[in-house]
């Protein structure tokens, strides 16, 4: 009896819903100190659960006691604990760093979004089902909308818009795969599905993921679908950026690589050289126009949309126990940690700074200098310099292409990386510049600079566990 | 957009649906049998209407997660309505329409009473309940009765997440029997109830939300805010 | 052709066209229906073909349900956020 109530896998979901509900309940712009509270427990719930899927390997949570496919499964398996740690690691900094933030800011709604916002995060890494990830999906979509949007600032609401109505059309299109999918096979569990799809897939099948994947890249933002991303993470509060650009992206990326290795594992390699290709070009096109970008946060977005680009890359390079996976989940982590650092730096830059283009940071580095070196550590995880997480990734992805004697990706890898350290030296060297007399500085909470800097340290640090990250992700569910 | 580029997107469009068109016409029976299994585990799941047993049983968490994805709609909507525009009072309605309010929505409280009670054996339950007051909800402020949300009181706010703490208190109370959600047999039907009462008054309050949080007029003279007429 | 089949084929009719729609329109408010058809769409695929047989299926139908809530939250705040747009006078439709 105590065991199954202790079970850390169902509190991650209720945890964050109850202190969503609680944070509305007590009433504007408070709830802050419930969200630091339940992130913390969280977190330690998440490196419990850690630790026992380590021990006695994968397992599911029958919902209700039916077990699917009457029933609704939640499964912890390697990959998806090792994303519910990535959430909660990210989130519990934020937290911290966005009540010191909403001291400053005026803010309305931000803790029950931010709340119902992580559940769904960790309902969807947990989850087994197709139509169950749908729900995730739309809950996961309308926090993040309402977070985008509550500035009330035209452009904010402008953006949000344009979010909420690519999500739409995005999650309709998975929809129709799931009815698709119910109709061929009677089911929508993952785990049924598997052994039912078979490797050759009807036409149906092969509809039905196609429209689920459209789907799902347009939500992850994966060039040509980034047109909405820039804008809404880029405008958004700082906290609020970090979470949709370090973790939210990431929901639809882990559904993709869920699907391609589960019930579409036949259809993954049709797939492949296409999502490396868009891949590739989010890297090159998301460089460089964080290059060329004059606002701070833009530059960080537009980073967003290249590093995101990596994770695809690990497509065309999949094979079971291969260095792809372990690539890819690394760069997750990596990419997770450090882009939420430097959104939290940018937005410490620019409360400091009072304006947002890269021209006023003349001076800053004498200002906030704990946060300029949080930026510039996240920069390091970005370029791929060691020890970084950054670069573990990037090894491993270049590891995969050469043994598969795929070279055109190394290039891809490298010149992206080098794109990495121009826009990154491009922000330092505008701080290390001399202010202008005119420059006037605001001070900024201690909790903003060093939650910014924790978080970049443990972008690079993450590099040195790669050790117990590949024994997790080792483990899987069945046979 | 171009014209090429329209006539791409229509040509897409066309090709898709005839596509899925083909392959829905040549399916064969799917091989997972579910109408038989919700059919033998009904006796155990608390209600007799198979979709109820569905949406609170078998699947209710799909559920209750939905519940979230409506509260969450709201609170993006009261994150983005205007705070200056503050709730007018409400116009002064039609003769008709106040009589017909006064007649209707007591039986619509009732009707929804109803469809909460029947939901167990047929056609009904929470979210048809709920809807119903919602509309009377929309009906009183038609008739100028109830004014439209500007920010809502504690209280209210109650109202709103009440069922849905209900709904979350009872699956994690369950663990103790194993699993999130997983009722006894015995007390199933008196668990579903309760949840179904709670979520009736919410959902209630939430649709009607919807509608209210919207039907506020801008303070500003600008009223009639529509599509038109801008570009 | 069953009458389930025949549902399928509607759904899917409604889905392309509110895909194209939603590609194509410019307005806000449009947009908005035209995702709506889209959904409306889906839910029939999801009923019809999985009683195709003529079998009754509570489970997509329990789907639907959720699914249209889950359409009718995202519309309402569509519709609060083109609103709120319009009330600043930045409606570009």
């Amino acid at each position: 009896m105590a065991d199954t109530f202790l079970d850390p896998l169902p509190w991650l979901i209720i945890l964050p819903l109850a202190w969503a509900s609680l944070a509305f309940l007590v009433g504007e712009g408070r709830g802050g100190r419930l969200a630091v509270a339940g992130l913390a427990v969280q977190l330690a719930l998440a490196l419990i659960l850690a630790v026992q899927v380590m021990a006695q390997g994968a397992r599911v949570h029958a919902v209700g006691g039916w077990g699917a496919s009457l029933g609704i499964d939640l499964l912890a398996d390697g990959l998806s604990v090792a994303m519910l740690l990535l959430t909660q690691a990210v989130a519990l900094p934020l937290a911290v760093y966005a009540r010191a933030y909403f001291s400053e800011v005026a803010q309305t709604t931000f803790w029950p979004l931010a709340g119902f916002l992580l559940a769904a995060l960790n309902a969807l890494f947990l989850s087994a089902d197709l139509f169950n990830l749908y729900v995730t999906l739309e809950l996961l979509s309308l926090a993040a909308v309402g977070l985008v949007a509550m500035s009330g600032k035209p452009a904010q609401v402008d953006a949000a818009l344009r979010y909420l109505l690519v999500s739409l059309t995005a999650s309709g299109a998975y929809l129709m795969g799931v009815a698709l999918i119910y109709g061929a096979y009677g089911t929508v569990s993952l785990a049924g599905l598997a052994p039912l799809v078979g490797a050759d897939p009807p036409l149906i099948t092969q509809l039905a993921a196609g429209l689920m994947l459209a789907g799902l890249l347009a939500k992850t933002a994966l060039f040509p679908f980034h047109f909405w991303l820039p804008a809404a993470h880029g405008g958004a509060p700082a906290p609020v950026s970090a979470l949709l650009s370090a973790l939210v992206v990431k929901a639809t990326f882990y559904m993709v690589l869920r699907l391609a290795l589960g019930p579409f594992a036949a259809l993954a390699d049709d797939a492949a050289p296409l999502l490396g290709a868009l891949g590739a070009a989010a890297i090159l096109w998301g460089s460089w126009r964080a290059l060329t970008t004059h606002h701070i946060k833009m530059l960080v977005a537009w980073s967003t949309v290249a590093q995101l680009g990596y994770l695809f890359l690990l497509f065309p390079l999949l094979e079971p126990g291969g260095a792809a996976l372990r690539a890819g989940v690394m760069q997750a982590f990596a990419h997770g940690l450090a882009k939420a650092a430097m959104f939290a730096a940018a937005g410490v830059l620019m409360l400091s700074t009072g304006r947002d283009t890269l021209e006023g940071l003349a001076g800053v580095a004498g200002r906030v200098p704990v946060t300029l070196f949080a930026f510039a550590l996240a920069g390091v995880t970005l370029m791929g310099l060691p020890p970084s997480g950054g670069f573990l990734a990037k090894w491993l992805l270049i590891e995969a292409a050469l043994e598969q004697g795929q070279w055109g990706w190394v290039v891809v890898v490298i010149g992206g990386g080098l794109l990495a350290a121009a826009y990154v030296f491009k922000v330092l060297r505008q701080a290390f510049l001399l202010a202008p007399a005119s420059a006037h500085f605001h001070r900024v909470p201690r909790a903003m600079e060093w939650s910014a800097f924790l978080l970049a340290a443990a972008s690079v640090l993450i590099g040195l566990r790669a050790t117990e990250g590949v024994a997790l992700l080792g483990v899987e569910f069945g046979p | 957009m171009n014209a090429p580029a329209r006539l791409a997107v229509v040509g897409f469009a066309l090709a898709l649906a005839g596509a899925l068109a083909t392959a829905v016409l040549d399916l064969p029976a799917a091989a997972v049998d579910l109408p038989a299994a919700v059919a033998e585990n009904l006796s155990t799941s608390g209600v007799e209407h198979p979709v109820t047993a569905v949406l609170l049983n078998f699947r209710g968490y799909d559920t209750l997660l939905e519940i979230a994805v409506l509260l969450l709609a709201l609170l993006g909507m009261l994150a983005v309505a205007k705070p200056e525009a503050v709730a007018p009072e409400p116009s002064a309605a039609d003769p008709m329409l106040r009589f017909l309010a006064s007649v209707a929505v007591p039986l619509m409280i009732l009707a929804a009473g109803y469809l909460l009670w029947a939901g167990a054996h047929r056609p009904g339950g929470a979210f048809q309940a709920g809807a119903v007051l919602a509309a009377a909800a929309v009906l009183l402020h038609l008739a100028g009765r109830l004014p439209a949300w500007a920010s809502p009181s504690r209280m209210l706010r109650l109202g709103l997440v009440g069922g849905f703490l209900i709904f979350l208190a009872v699956a994690a109370a369950l663990l103790a029997q194993g699993a999130l959600l997983r009722y006894p047999p015995a007390h199933a039907g008196a668990l579903i109830l309760l949840i179904e009462a709670g979520l009736t008054l919410s959902l209630g309050l939430i649709l009607a939300g919807l509608f209210l949080v919207l039907a506020r007029r801008p303070a500003s003279p600008r009223a009639g805010v529509g599509e038109e007429g801008k570009s | 052709m069953t009458p389930g089949l025949l549902y399928a084929l509607t759904g899917i009719a409604l889905f392309a066209l509110g895909l194209a729609g939603v590609i194509l329109l410019r307005q806000t408010l449009r947009r908005i229906l035209a995702f709506n058809l889209m959904g409306s769409g889906a839910f029939l695929v999801l009923v019809g073909l999985a009683q195709r047989g003529g079998v009754v299926d509570p489970v997509p139908q329990a789907m639907v349900l959720t699914g249209i809530v889950v359409a009718v939250a995202s519309t309402a705040l569509a519709l609060a956020l083109a609103r709120r747009l319009a009330e600043d006078g930045h409606e570009d439709g």
